[in-house]
């Protein structure tokens, strides 16, 4: 089922407005990541869907039905909490079944439906455990469970891995995504976590104080941000935003220096350079002292002072025996840089003249 | 916090001897309550004979086993309506929304403030008008609602997380759906506890019995008692003893079985 929320304002009965202006279509199927900082509005919009709390203008539809002012229960869908919300004196079991028989289904389709999404989750053993004998990854796994026995084709999900410990999330993230494919959900997904929004979205919506700052796929957000603040938010080290100017084909950093560059913008931009598209090089044209050393086995992080007060975080894949203070010479690559708005931190282009992207 | 040996065992010795010291009152009346007659009037604390006379005569010769049945039902239907009242007013504080909510809250617990004394005139001139003075009713009616118990249930509704009202929101519960499959288990702990002391409360109560009756067809186990005192029992203080310990095991066995709800419930469930 489809979900559109139009014009969706909230504003606090103090004045204060968390949700401005939220427009966005969820097709069929589609798993849909709403990602931004605390206090973004995130979960603003998920309680605003599931009904929890009145919005102050606008509407939802789930299935082309106007579900605005209908109550969660008539809404027709699931939802997985962060902190897992099950009943302690339960067993796993009758946790699982729990809406089911708070709505009287027949005994016999309940324990059906039970045997098959405990199938699902890989639970079955753990059937007639209580929840306090189970671990955290477990325990999602339980209340995933229960979303999934209602058969409603919408599940939300409110930052449901981030209790869990970083192999655990790993292993989450994909079984979440393949259960989500495999049954067909549509899901809208609420996190904090970029990796989470990169790894599992079909289509991410990043927000900051309760604005929509993009909408699109992963990668799209990644490669074509519309402003700094999206080229910030994703990718980790975070991207390198340094300001310089762009005369004559050629482009000046801060520090003084300056390289070829096809553009026919002139002035002042921000650049935005990938930590990943810097090449360490000994024939490198730019040059700067290591100030950080991050190993991390399979590569390496690491932060170059440019000079200026600038620093170049940078990401190599492969194991470098550097120290602070090391002189390094590298190359950025021109084509994935990315061209923003010196005032407005807009996007101009990405790459250079040849290569404008739209 | 590193405690030295001695240190330690100081402050066993130290609490042993607080702890005997009063104990004392209660170890004298077991020990009189298994005396002879003979054995008390010649000022023997320690009985001379151990004699279990004294508690087969309470069951003989004295209406102390109807005052204690009297006791039970007057407790059980008080701890019943006051556990049953508490949740269902601390269930629409805390999950339902009307006007005045706060306003009502206050009003309700200002009524603790009131010493019960000042109550006792009012109350006692409603029973009378209402004609029920000399009935189980009388001795009941007034403690039913309780503003201590929705207080402390209150605090514990409200410690359950939001999440799993949240769920019972998208699963449809009603009402008393919530309460019954979510809330009460949740919140079994406290609501033991609250029941537990609320009939170790009705039970040890004194005055308010003694006021609304004036015969012995209703009256309870602690009027009994001091029945006794006045009556030709007066002098027979191991038979004084034995009833008294008899009244005393149920909040003792109370005490005892509930102590793990005890220490849980109420540190828990009202005050961090």
């Amino acid at each position: 089922m489809s979900i559109k929320l139009q014009h969706l304002k909230k504003t606090y009965d103090n004045g204060e407005e968390v949700l401005t202006d939220i427009n966005t279509v969820i097709e069929d199927g589609q798993f849909y990541v709403l990602v931004g900082a605390s206090g973004s509005g995130k979960s603003t919009i998920l309680n605003a869907v599931a009904g929890f709390i009145p919005v102050t203008e606008g509407q939802i539809l789930i299935g082309d039905k106007d579900v605005t002012n209908l109550p969660p229960k008539d809404r027709n869908l699931a939802m997985v909490f962060q902190n897992y919300a099950l009943m302690p004196n339960l067993t796993v079991a009758e946790n699982i079944v729990f809406g089911l028989k708070a709505r009287h289904v027949d005994k016999n389709i309940q324990q059906e439906r039970l045997a098959e999404v405990l199938d699902a989750v890989h639970l079955t053993e753990y059937q007639h455990k209580r929840p306090t004998n189970l671990s955290g990854g477990q325990r999602q796994r339980v209340s995933l469970a229960r979303a999934l026995v209602s058969d409603a084709k919408v599940v939300l999900m409110d930052e449901p891995l981030s209790n869990l410990d970083a192999k655990l999330r790993a292993e989450m993230r994909r079984e979440i995504r393949s259960l989500q494919q495999a049954l067909g959900l549509t899901v809208i997904y609420v996190t904090h976590d970029q990796t989470e929004a990169m790894t599992m979205g079909d289509k991410v919506m990043l927000l900051n104080q309760g604005k929509i700052e993009q909408i699109g796929a992963p990668l799209d957000l990644y490669n074509h941000p519309v402003n700094t603040f999206v080229a910030d938010f994703f990718g980790s080290p975070a991207i390198n935003l340094l300001d310089a100017t762009i005369a004559n084909s050629k482009l000046t950093l801060g520090n003084g220096h300056s390289f070829k560059f096809n553009q026919t913008l002139e002035g002042p931009v921000k650049v935005g350079i990938r930590p990943e598209n810097v090449h360490i090089y000994p024939g490198g044209s730019m040059n700067g002292k290591v100030t950080f050393v991050e190993p991390l086995g399979d590569g390496t992080n690491l932060a170059v002072d440019i000079g200026a007060g600038q620093l170049m975080r940078m990401k190599v894949s492969e194991q470098l025996l550097l120290n602070v203070g090391d002189d390094v010479r590298f190359d950025v690559v021109l084509d994935q840089m990315m061209l923003f708005d010196a005032k407005t931190e807009q996007l101009l282009s990405v790459g250079q003249a040849e290569n404008i992207a739209v | 916090m590193q405690i030295s040996p001695i240190h330690k065992y100081g402050q066993y010795i130290l609490l042993t001897i607080v702890t005997l010291l009063l104990m004392l009152p209660v170890l004298l009346g077991i020990s009189l309550s298994f005396s002879t007659s003979e054995s008390i009037a010649q000022g023997h604390l320690i009985p001379d004979k151990f004699v279990i006379t004294n508690y087969i005569d309470v069951v003989k010769d004295t209406n102390m086993l109807k005052f204690l049945a009297h006791s039970f039902i007057v407790s059980s239907v008080v701890m019943v309506g006051q556990v049953l009242l508490s949740i269902l007013a601390a269930y629409a504080f805390v999950f339902i929304d009307f006007k005045f909510k706060k306003t009502a809250f206050i009003i309700l617990l200002s009524t603790m403030m009131l010493p019960f004394e000042s109550q006792i005139i009012p109350n006692f001139n409603i029973m009378r008008d209402l004609n029920l003075l000399n009935t189980y009713s009388a001795m009941a009616l007034p403690f039913l609602a309780s503003a201590f118990g929705t207080f402390m249930l209150k605090t514990s509704f409200e410690q359950m997380p939001a999440e799993l009202r949240q769920l019972s929101e998208i699963e449809g519960l009603s009402h008393f759906q919530f309460l019954r499959m979510v809330v009460m288990p949740y919140c079994k702990i406290s609501l033991i506890t609250f029941a537990l002391y609320s009939f170790l409360t009705n039970w040890n109560m004194y005055l308010w019995p003694l006021i609304s009756t004036d015969n012995d067809k209703v009256r309870t186990a602690q009027i009994g008692l001091r029945q006794m005192r006045a009556q030709d029992t007066a002098s027979n203080w191991g038979l004084i003893m034995a009833a008294t310990i008899i009244v005393v095991i149920p909040t003792l066995l109370i005490i005892f079985l509930g102590q793990k709800y005890f220490k849980n419930g109420l540190t828990s469930g009202v005050i961090k």
